[in-house]
């Protein structure tokens, strides 16, 4: 059986996230009761979380999660590691017997840091550097795979539903203050654990759902600003879009936004002239990142959420806040199961941000690295 | 007189500062120090004069349409590319394709040409380009001439002042050269006949103009020593071609 | 002992319903019907026949039907006809056989062999009648990144072209063609904001009112090439080479040369317009960057500048030199593309496929990343609007169309352009002819033909689930290919079908 990466799979699902915007850490539990909700929009073959600031005592390590094959991929990855980075900590990523979740993988976690040798002279920041290694392991058929490479910060995610994948994970015992998570329903059956959503890359954590249909226009651009899309998922294109706009052409969310989900071209013609301006630029600019098709997503950093829907509302997404509390998920069933009685509830339109950023965070990025803005647990 | 030094400076911000000049309002631009810098007086209109001092890069005065340029130097390739009007005169040599496709105004050489000369030299109504070259020419001078007039004078000697394929494509326009063509340098098109009354009158005007140009005093020239080329045909290849 | 002229139709004449009301005599712009005085019928001179259907068509009795003529030669299955009467005629002349209008090799067409994909189930078609669907189109250079100034507005973009749809009338120079169907496909890309291109005809003074749609090509023989020609358009285009006859040059005859084409041109009445296929100050890719600059330089900066190859062997890697060469947009043109007049061994033999040539530069720009450099612009061989969405699907930003558009004017595709006398008043100079075309109703013609494949684009689109044309680009996913060997699908970049 082929398996992601040999071949395009699309895929439904469902998502769902919290945020709370002065940084106050929660169990895991609320995000499994939310996506468990939405147990049926799922199938069973995928489920994840990415969680934020649920390691403190690491905040200023790389924490890669892998998936190997078997010992000898995790001998041969660690030999690889040792060349590369000084680890702080390491072990298996702790689970527990879940009767739904089977052939699992051998699942480590690292807490590195780049030799400086390898930054020397400022030429390349301790990010790159990272983005180049997981590049690298995930395009080696070695039988290792980084699923989550950010700070203070994991994705856990495997083959099952997601209410099974976060108990499997023991999730309900990290507290953190961002959580996000995804049931997929993929339409065929590859069984890999690397397939499954979230996709991370640094501390970007993407859950989507909807298959989008510009994909191969997406993919083609971005490779040609060295990004491999190993994975062929939708779910991996839209976090190499977001990491080139924000972090390494540092363009504000906004205008980040404006290219994956612009206005229609009648919309732009009749804004005033500046807006205008900016809009028409980011569009001809980046007309090959438009993201086309149907999706809704949930973009985690560590600075926040931001939740997105495509311009035309093909796919559904809900909004809520309940005082320091930001919801967004799939539907608004799924936010009421963890929180009853909300301040506001809303339905984004086409198109729409909406906004989950930790308090302190800078609105309009100016080119910041996600990391120099620490949420704290 | 408006004088640019344009030791160091690029084109791009050579050819701005000279536009900036004329639109303030510059009748007599002096450029010192040039070399390399491509495009200088590129499309421009008026009566202004430009004199450079040194090496202009490629197709200087290309599209011009009007202004003069002198040049106390050698000049590089393309000059007066698609030229329409204007008067360019260089104290040097000039490189190949002088004048490529250039349908009106004068171009006064004082040294030699280098290959192609005159290619694609074109004239309409009462735009008749002028050609004068004081040395010698390289190979394929006035190749596809369509209309104009190209004098080359073969400085010092008079001696196989143009190269091979001479005229080869010409299907309009005249070429006066002085000294002896073999036939075996002539392109197919072309053919040699005596320069008429009307010939003389004409070049004598031409050389009057070459000598003020360079202010030589003495040189003259029997005008007996020049040849004229003329196209066989202005429909050269009407019979390449036939129907499937 | 010459072949003689051989009849290549066969004219039908009903007796019973033709009235010989001479209406075919006056019509045919071939000489090949004439009264006899004595009978006072119509007789029929076969050989000089071209079938362009312009006696059929406008006889009021339906009395007239051409038909290929009977074969009298013998031919088998690797002696053609064709091969047998290029060879009696050029041994009757010596001469190079000369075809005019394009496609007439049976090499595969690679469009036919590619397939568009649909959205079901997993993500939704999209209703192009009843929901938006942008098919604006930029052509030009676009930074590498979206630069901003320290208020956070955006540095000024290259120019670009901004057209409504992704299709443009590729060169086609008065002279060649008539003035009427000059000012044809200009009001048509006017009122549907696009362009047309001059060729290298220079710009009639007529034409200057439609400059925002107007390509000013430049040519190695730059007729009628000034400054106001250079600044009247919207974008330059330098004509490298062409589909047709890569490698051959451009020659308009003499007797085509009239007042207006002589004013236009600016070259001398009744002159051969020479036109070779090098730019003599173009040898090498350095010089074709002094051309491109010396444009830019000559039009301040303000206009794109196209570089128009033909597709040939190594056209990736030329069209790599000509993005790096400061080119704004790279037009390539297929080996099936159209021409006034081409030599027939060239036109045959000569260049590669679009859909190949295609594939291999957007490929090639994008593993050198500098796709983002230059706009590609496709033509030579687009038929209909399933072969525009296959081509921008390949890569393209957007295509050529000049057959197309002149048989949307009423061209027969009769292929004889190149005598000058086109009945239909499109391929010719002469006044008479040149009058049957009315140039209003060639605009009305020219528009609604792009405006059928504008919906046309649409509706696949839409199947697509795509509602802007910029997600098509290079969306090789959309695209499988049925027919094909595994090296042609290499070059393609497509999968097969089923895969």
């Amino acid at each position: 059986m082929l398996r992601e990466g040999d071949f395009r799979i699309p895929s439904g699902c469902a998502i769902s996230g919290i945020v709370h915007r002065k940084g106050r850490a929660m169990s895991g539990e609320s995000i499994i009761r939310s996506i468990a909700l939405m147990h049926d929009r799922s199938n069973g073959l995928g489920g994840g979380f990415a969680a934020y600031g649920i390691y403190p005592e690491f905040r200023d390590c790389f924490a890669l999660h892998l998936f190997f094959d078997g010992q000898g991929a995790r001998k041969d990855t660690e030999e690889y590691f040792s060349r590369y980075f000084v680890t702080e900590m390491s072990g298996p990523i702790p689970t527990r017997k879940n009767a739904f979740i089977k052939n699992a993988p051998l699942i480590w976690r690292y807490f590195v840091r780049p030799k400086p040798e390898f930054l020397s002279a400022g030429e390349k920041s301790a990010n790159d550097f990272m983005v180049e290694r997981v590049m690298e392991i995930n395009g080696m058929a070695g039988g290792a795979h980084v699923f989550s490479s950010g700070k203070n910060m994991g994705a856990f995610k495997g083959v099952g539903y997601a209410e099974d994948i976060g108990d499997f994970y023991r999730l309900d015992e990290y507290r953190g203050h961002i959580w996000t998570a995804h049931g997929r329903f993929p339409t065929n059956t590859p069984g890999w654990w690397g397939g499954a959503h979230p996709f991370t890359l640094l501390d970007w954590s993407v859950v989507h759902n909807g298959e989008i249909s510009s994909y191969d226009a997406n993919r083609r651009f971005l490779e040609m600003y060295d990004y491999q899309c190993t994975l062929q998922t939708d779910t991996e294109v839209i976090a190499y879009i977001f990491d080139l706009l924000v972090r390494r052409h540092g363009l504000s969310v906004d205008i980040a936004a404006a290219v994956v989900a612009p206005p229609f071209w009648s919309e732009i013609d009749r804004m005033p002239p500046d807006k205008k301006e900016m809009y028409r630029a980011a569009r001809i600019v980046y007309s090959s990142l438009l993201i086309n098709g149907p999706f809704s997503i949930i973009l985690g950093s560590s600075r926040g959420i931001l939740a997105l829907n495509d311009r035309i509302k093909l796919r559904p997404l809900t909004a809520a806040e309940k005082g320091d509390f930001l919801y967004v998920a799939s539907e608004e069933s799924a936010i009421r199961e963890i929180c009853p009685q909300p301040d506001r509830v809303w339905m984004p339109r086409g198109g729409e941000l909406v906004w989950g950023l930790l308090a302190g965070s800078a609105l309009a990025d100016s080119g910041a690295c996600p990391e120099e803005i620490n949420g704290t647990a | 007189m408006f004088t640019i030094n344009a030791r160091g400076v690029y084109y791009k911000e050579l050819n701005q500062m000279v536009r900036q000049a004329l639109s303030d309002g510059a009748g007599e631009i002096l450029i010192k120090n040039v070399n390399g810098q491509c495009y200088i007086a590129d499309a421009l209109r008026g009566s202004v004069r430009f004199t450079l001092e040194g090496t202009p890069g490629n197709n200087l005065a290309a599209y011009m349409d009007g202004p003069e340029v002198i040049i106390r130097g050698n000049a590089q390739d393309a000059v007066a590319n698609t030229m329409n009007s204007g008067t360019i005169v260089i104290h040097g040599d000039a490189g190949d394709t002088l004048g490529y496709a250039m349908r009106g105004g004068e171009i006064f050489v004082r040294g030699n040409a280098g290959y192609r000369a005159g290619i694609h030299l074109k004239e309409y109504g009462s735009k008749i380009p002028l050609i004068v070259v004081g040395g010698k020419t390289g190979d394929f001078l006035g190749e596809y001439m369509a209309g104009g007039i190209i004098a080359v004078l073969g400085e010092p000697d008079g001696l196989n002042s143009v190269g091979r394929w001479c005229g080869t494509g010409m299907h309009g326009g005249v070429m006066y050269i002085r000294g002896e063509v073999p036939d075996y340098h002539l392109g197919n098109e072309v053919r040699i006949c005596k320069p008429d009354a009307g010939d003389e009158a004409i070049l004598s005007g031409i050389l009057s103009r070459f000598r003020r140009h360079f202010k030589l005093s003495v040189a003259t020239y029997d005008l007996q020593s020049f040849i004229k080329l003329v196209p066989k045909s202005n429909r050269p290849y009407g019979n390449v071609y036939v129907d499937f | 002992m010459g072949f003689g002229k051989r009849a290549l139709y066969a004219i039908e004449r009903d007796s019973e319903s033709c009235t010989h009301c001479r209406i075919c005599v006056r019509q045919c712009a071939n000489g090949v019907y004439r009264l006899n005085p004595n009978t006072a019928k119509v007789t029929s001179d076969e050989a000089a026949c071209v079938n362009c259907r312009r006696c059929v068509e406008f006889c009021p009795a339906g009395a007239l039907a051409i038909r290929p003529a009977l074969a009298e030669t013998i031919s088998n299955s690797f002696w053609t006809r064709q091969d047998l009467r290029a060879i009696q005629s050029q041994a009757d002349s010596g001469g190079i056989l000369l075809v005019g209008m394009g496609g007439g090799s049976s090499i595969p067409s690679y469009f036919d062999r590619m397939l568009l994909n649909a959205s079901q189930v997993t993500n939704p078609s999209i209703d192009p009648l009843r929901e938006p669907m942008e098919l604006r189109t930029f052509l030009g250079r676009k930074p590498v990144r979206l630069e901003l100034d320290e208020k956070g507005r955006p540095l000024g973009l290259p120019p670009q072209l901004e057209l409504e749809l992704p299709v443009l009338f590729s060169a086609m120079s008065f002279g060649s063609v008539s003035l009427n169907t000059v000012k044809a496909l200009a009001a048509a890309a006017q009122s549907e904001q696009t362009c047309y291109n001059t060729g290298e005809g220079g710009l009639h003074r007529d034409l200057y009112p439609f400059g925002k749609n107007t390509i000013c090509q430049v040519a190695s023989g730059r007729f009628g090439v000034d400054i106001d020609y250079l600044n009247a358009g919207a974008a330059i285009e330098i004509k490298i080479g062409q589909g047709a006859k890569p490698g051959i040059g451009g020659h308009l005859p003499g007797e085509k040369v009239g007042d207006d084409v002589s004013e236009t041109r600016m070259i001398p009445l009744g002159s051969d317009a020479i036109s070779p296929a090098p730019h003599h100050d173009i040898y090498s890719i350095e010089d074709l960057r002094q051309l491109v600059f010396s444009l830019k330089e000559a039009t301040v900066y303000a206009k794109p500048i196209i570089v128009k190859i033909a597709a040939v062997h190594n056209v990736a890697a030329i069209a790599s030199g000509i993005a790096r060469a400061g080119a704004d947009i790279i037009a390539i043109d297929g080996c099936r593309g159209g021409t006034g007049a081409a030599p027939l061994r060239t036109r045959e033999h000569v260049g590669i496929p679009i859909e190949l040539a295609l594939a291999a530069v957007d490929s090639r720009l994008r593993a050198e990343g500098i796709r983002g450099e230059v706009s590609l612009v496709a033509g030579g061989g687009i038929r209909h609007s399933a072969d525009v969405v296959k081509a921008i699907a390949l890569g393209a930003d957007a295509v050529y169309i000049a057959t197309s558009a002149l048989i949307a004017l009423g061209c027969r595709l009769c292929q004889k352009c190149y005598t000058g006398r086109c009945g239909w008043g499109i391929a010719t100079q002469v006044p008479e002819l040149v009058q049957r075309l009315d140039a209003e109703e060639g605009a009305r013609r020219a528009a609604n033909l792009l405006r059928a494949w504008k919906h046309e684009i649409k509706e696949m689109l839409g199947g697509m689930g795509i509602n802007a044309l910029e997600s098509l680009r290079g969306n090789r996913l959309m695209l499988r290919g049925v027919g094909m060997s595994d090296n042609e699908l290499r070059v393609l970049g497509i999968r097969a079908a089923g895969e």
